[in-house]
């Protein structure tokens, strides 16, 4: 290891395949200071400004804010708090266009400054070489530090790594042409960058620390020597200019040779990087209590009279920079604004959208500085986008796959290892857009896999739902079969009590004739006869009485019959008005069997709504009530169906079902995948737009 | 106010193909022109030929395929199939065998498969193939160089012989190869593999007029020429240093190998190198960016098999030249080299 970095302190570097070398156009804006500007009318501050969830709301409109004052709170380790810029009014909490490449709105804190800048009452944290890591480490994030560089990924917590760090290294590379922040940043502000390493390192503990600059920017790297010269630990890299050297991948590769592995990060082959923006937030939020509410931007591009960098707050729009740069939209025949640089850079949607933590560029390029494409040319297949490639990807085959719609063998060839560069796309003769085509393609795969699997889900519940209802109905079926023999049995009986009937008549008529001829015979015998006689009379009428009693029963099922099916033709009507597809078969005149279809059709939204309607039939309802009843119970039916009905409707929303809801939904479907694609492909280029100077990627893949 | 939206890069080369085409036609000049210089000016109108046929058909068909033309046109591929064509062409060919040469080249070798960049192999080499096969003797009566000619032939002895097969004093094409002592002179390839089946030694079948010091007459200066273009090519960073280096070095090891088991039989690397279109193969024809391979790797297989083949073909084939065969063959393998050379991407193991 000692070897690796003797190499490294002698300058020797490896290198990674490809790269480009598009014009740098650096000293645009980076030959004045970084220029503090006026306050805008407004700040608009969006509340998440990093990867992960947004924090807690904890002001709200109409507030009085400090400059500094926390806005929202961190609930949670992957929520970072944004802060008030300055002091003034919280004027609305709502949607504003975001910096994000589809201009989607997002939650915004909009802020009237009041002209003061009172700053809130600050306390840097003392001796933090004496304090627990852990005060160090939420003190960086209270300060809502996430990546500058590129992603934003939250910074405390790539500072508390599980695994050893061998290597941190800082990246101030900015290789995308015209970006001149991290330039200016260090030119200026090297001791206090190098403090923010010191903090890094005290919570690291790495082997090394590598201080990376391109060597087009000397001034920068000799400021950085100066700064770090007290410590001979730190080893200050000047590495050959070649886009995308800052690339996190790239530079690790650059300066140990060493590749983050398919679906590692960094920290998996010992590296951690920083860049120097982040570093410099660090130093602010331990040393003298400042919360990251600022961030050096670059105004570049001809169309700006003074191009250059400035200290812009978080949550400026873009509108007061552009005048402050005074910008000339007179040159720009279709105007174009970028965020970032004219690699990884997006345009902007309006000019109202605000500076956010990783906004490091706006650029207004002519005409003749970024020739517009011309209309796409065939593949001639001619690999320059292969050579130009960092990733070693085939970008021709990703991209012929990608036009064909043959998203498995895009992704053979690797397209999710596609870093979304530029280089491709930079000097593809045929001036494809080849990037494009990778983004569209890769939201199109992500969205095929999330429907994938929703439709697993779905079939799994569908095929859940299934089986339940064969039980249900299984069930079902035996107690019909229960209820028909019980009456079939009642029916046995009924006709043996008509037997008893008949011979307890004949028995009345024995009993007469024996009464008859006892009188006319021997009264005494007879009369005793007769008393047994109609003793046994008695018995068989008490006997039949009690079967009759019995037969009563038939007689109650059939009209509590009536009650079920009029329960069932009211629900069967419900179900059928409001959910026809559900069950077709119920709209047939519901006899008792039918209703237990209805209520099964109802049932896949409704488990304990079957139960009662079951029973009624079986029931314990008393005769008298039967129409009041009745009527209750349709009254219930209805609202029960109606509920169901509802519920229903919430479940097919909730889930494409694949039976019976499937025309509608899938309907609904296909129009918001489009949505869908449209935001994924943003979210994409957001995510991705990272890059190349950036430090913080290296956790984004834990994330997703 | 109305903000364009674009996706990123923003920025691009200033490189386009139709630039990278017209710098490739560029760097033929020196080897054209010294073809030009040895053989008359009757490459010169092959190329008007070809040009001709090749743009109108290209034209038209695109028209049928309800494409814009215009466009297509100016990406100046069809020019450069036309312009590799009739540098392959004997001088003097009769034009309709050109004109057919670049249909068949543009027509069906190039928009049949769809266009530019769907072609599987090289449209160029695909007609030459054709034409050889279809016009054998036609397509192998190259003149001997002017300078070993007893009649000269000027401009429009050349016009004439292309539209009428005579010259204007009358001599047919076969009455001005025929050389001083009436045998018909062949190119140096041709001659010396005659001359070994007639059971001649290597250096007694070089011993004839039309080599010098081991390699043809003019030939040598051709590929030279050719060679220094292709360098201009490679220095542009137009084409890729792994085909050309591939394929000479194959040529070299192929014919090296087989002069040293038996110099008598088999020509020495230096013959092959500068003989015939290797040279113009390896740094024009072989490096067609559509037909090629397109990984480093692929490349320097293609390449070295192109010069493999191209020394095997001249030493056993029935033809007298071989890259044309050597890169139509190869030219069918390179979906599979494509396909089992893809490089390893990065922070992935090295595949199987
Ligand atoms: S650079 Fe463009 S034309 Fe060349 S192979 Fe790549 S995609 Fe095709
Ligand atoms: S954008 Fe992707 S494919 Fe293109 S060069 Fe960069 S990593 Fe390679």
């Amino acid at each position: 290891m000692q070897s690796l970095i003797e190499k490294i302190r002698q300058g020797k570097f490896s290198d990674f395949p490809g790269g480009v070398h598009p014009p740098q156009r650096k000293t645009l804006s980076n030959q004045t200071p970084i220029a503090k500007l006026p306050l805008p009318q407004r700040l608009y501050v969006t509340i998440k400004q990093h990867i992960g969830v947004e924090g807690h709301l904890e002001v709200r409109p109409g507030d009085m804010v400090l400059k500094g004052q926390p806005l929202t709170k961190s609930m949670n380790p992957f929520a970072v708090p944004v802060h008030a810029p300055t002091s003034g009014e919280v004027t609305t909490i709502a949607p504003h266009v975001s910096a994000h490449p589809s201009g989607l709105a997002e939650m915004t804190i909009e802020i009237r400054p009041d002209g003061k800048d009172e700053w809130i009452a600050l306390a840097p944290l003392q001796d933090y070489q004496n304090q627990p890591k852990l005060k160090v480490i939420e003190r960086i994030c209270h300060a809502g530090i996430s990546g500058m560089g590129g992603a934003g990924f939250p910074t405390h917590i790539k500072v508390s790594p599980k695994k050893n760090v061998e290597f941190l290294v800082v990246n101030g590379v900015e290789c995308e042409p015209y970006i001149s922040s991290d330039d200016r940043l260090m030119r200026e502000h090297a001791w206090q960058i190098r403090q923010g390493i010191d903090v890094i390192t005290h919570l690291l503990n790495p082997k090394h620390v590598l201080i990376a600059i391109e060597d087009n920017k000397p001034e920068a790297l000799h400021a950085m020597q100066v700064a770090c010269q007290e410590n001979p630990d730190y080893v200050v890299c000047s590495i050959p200019t070649k886009y995308p050297a800052g690339g996190e991948k790239q530079l690790i590769q650059v300066l140990t040779g060493r590749e983050v592995p398919n679906g590692g990060l960094p920290i998996d082959v010992g590296i951690m990087m920083q860049n120097v923006g982040t570093c410099f937030a660090i130093a602010d939020a331990i040393f003298t209590g400042k919360p990251l509410i600022q961030r050096v931007v670059t105004l570049s591009g001809e169309c700006f009279d003074k191009p250059g960098n400035v200290w812009a707050l978080l949550g400026t729009p873009v509108s007061h920079l552009l005048q402050q740069g005074q910008y000339q939209p007179k040159r720009q025949r279709s105007r174009q604004l970028i965020m970032g640089g004219p690699m990884m850079g997006f345009n902007l949607v309006s000019d109202q959208v605000p500076v956010v933590k990783i906004t490091n560029c706006i650029l207004a390029p002519t005409e003749r500085e970024m020739v517009q494409a011309d209309e796409e040319q065939p593949c001639i297949r001619c690999s320059a986008c292969a050579d130009a490639c960092p990733a070693s990807l085939l970008p021709q085959q990703i991209f012929w796959h990608a036009k064909a719609k043959e998203l498995d063998k895009a992704g053979e060839y690797n397209l999710f290892d596609c870093i979304e560069c530029g280089a491709c796309a930079y000097v593809c003769p045929s001036q494809i857009p080849l990037v494009h085509y990778y983004r569209v393609a890769k939201a199109e795969i992500r969205l095929q896999e999330e429907e994938k699997h929703q439709a697993d889900k779905a079939r799994e519940r569908f095929e859940a739902r299934k089986l339940r209802l064969e039980q249900e109905k299984a069930e079902r079926e035996e107690k019909h079969r229960q209820a028909a023999e019980a009456r079939r049995k009642a029916l046995e009986q009924q006709e043996s009590t008509t037997g008893n009937k008949v011979s307890a008549a004949v028995a009345r008529a024995k009993a007469r004739q024996q009464t008859q001829a006892a009188k006319e015979e021997t009264p005494a015998s007879d009369k005793v006869a007769a008393a047994v006689a109609r003793a046994k009379a008695r018995k068989a009428r008490q006997e039949q009485e009690s079967t009759s009693r019995d037969k009563v029963e038939p007689g109650e099922e059939s009209k509590q019959d009536k009650v079920a099916s009029a329960i069932a033709r009211a629900k069967a009507k419900k179900a059928k008005q409001e959910n026809a597809s559900t069950a077709p078969d119920q709209a047939e005149s519901p006899t008792g069997e039918q209703q237990t279809k209805a209520s099964a059709g109802l049932n896949q939204t409704r488990e304990s709504g079957a139960e009662p309607s079951e029973k009624q039939p079986a029931g314990d309802m008393a005769p008298s009530k039967d129409t009041k009843a009745a009527r209750v119970a349709a009254a219930v039916a209805r609202a029960k169906a109606r509920k169901a009905a509802a519920d229903q409707d919430k479940d097919q929303k909730l889930s494409p079902a694949p039976e019976s809801a499937s025309p509608t939904v899938a309907l609904e479907v296909d129009e918001e995948k489009k949505q869908r694609v449209a935001a994924a492909i943003a979210r994409a280029k957001a995510k991705k737009r990272v890059g190349v100077s950036s430090t913080d990627k290296q956790q984004d893949k834990s994330k997703s | 106010m109305s903000l364009r939206i674009a996706s990123s890069p923003h920025q691009h080369s200033k490189r386009n193909t139709g630039s990278l085409m017209r710098l490739v036609c560029y760097c033929t000049l020196p080897g054209f022109a010294a073809q030009l210089w040895f053989f008359g000016w009757g490459t010169l109108f092959q190329f008007i030929i070809a040009v001709a046929v090749a743009l109108g058909t290209e034209a038209a068909i695109l028209e049928l395929r309800k494409k814009d033309f215009e466009k297509a046109l100016s990406d100046c591929s069809a020019l450069l199939t036309a312009l590799l064509l009739a540098l392959c062409l004997p001088p003097l060919t009769p034009w309709w065998i050109t004109a057919l040469g670049a249909f068949f080249a543009i027509g069906i070798a190039k928009q049949l498969y769809g266009g530019l960049g769907h072609n599987l192999f090289n449209p160029a080499m695909v007609a030459y193939v054709i034409l050889l096969v279809s016009f054998p003797v036609a397509m192998t009566s190259w003149l001997p160089p002017q300078q070993l000619m007893q009649q000269g032939y000027g401009l429009l002895d050349s016009l004439s012989l292309i539209f009428t097969g005579y010259s204007n004093e009358g001599y047919s094409l076969n009455q001005l190869r025929s050389g001083a002592d009436g045998f018909t002179m062949a190119t140096p390839l041709d001659s010396v593999k005659t001359d070994i089946d007639l059971g001649l030694t290597v250096e007694e079948a070089m011993a004839k007029p039309q080599f010098h010091e081991g390699t043809g007459v003019g030939w040598f200066w051709i590929n030279l020429a050719y060679l220094a273009g292709g360098l201009v090519l490679l220095k542009a960073k137009v084409i890729n240093w792994h085909i050309p280096l591939s394929m000479l070095l194959a040529v070299s090891v192929t014919a090296g190998f087989l002069h040293l088991m038996s110099p008598d039989l088999y020509a020495s690397p230096w013959f092959h190198l500068f003989s015939g279109g290797t040279m113009l193969g390896a740094f024009f024809i072989a490096t067609d960016p559509v037909s090629a391979s397109t990984t480093n790797l692929g490349r320097l297989i293609f390449g070295a098999s192109i010069g493999f083949w191209v020394v095997i073909i001249r030493t056993y084939g029935g033809y007298p030249d071989a890259v044309a065969f050597a890169v139509v063959l190869m030219n069918m393998s390179v979906p599979l080299i494509d396909y089992y050379t893809r490089p390893r991407t990065y922070g992935h193991k090295a595949r199987r």
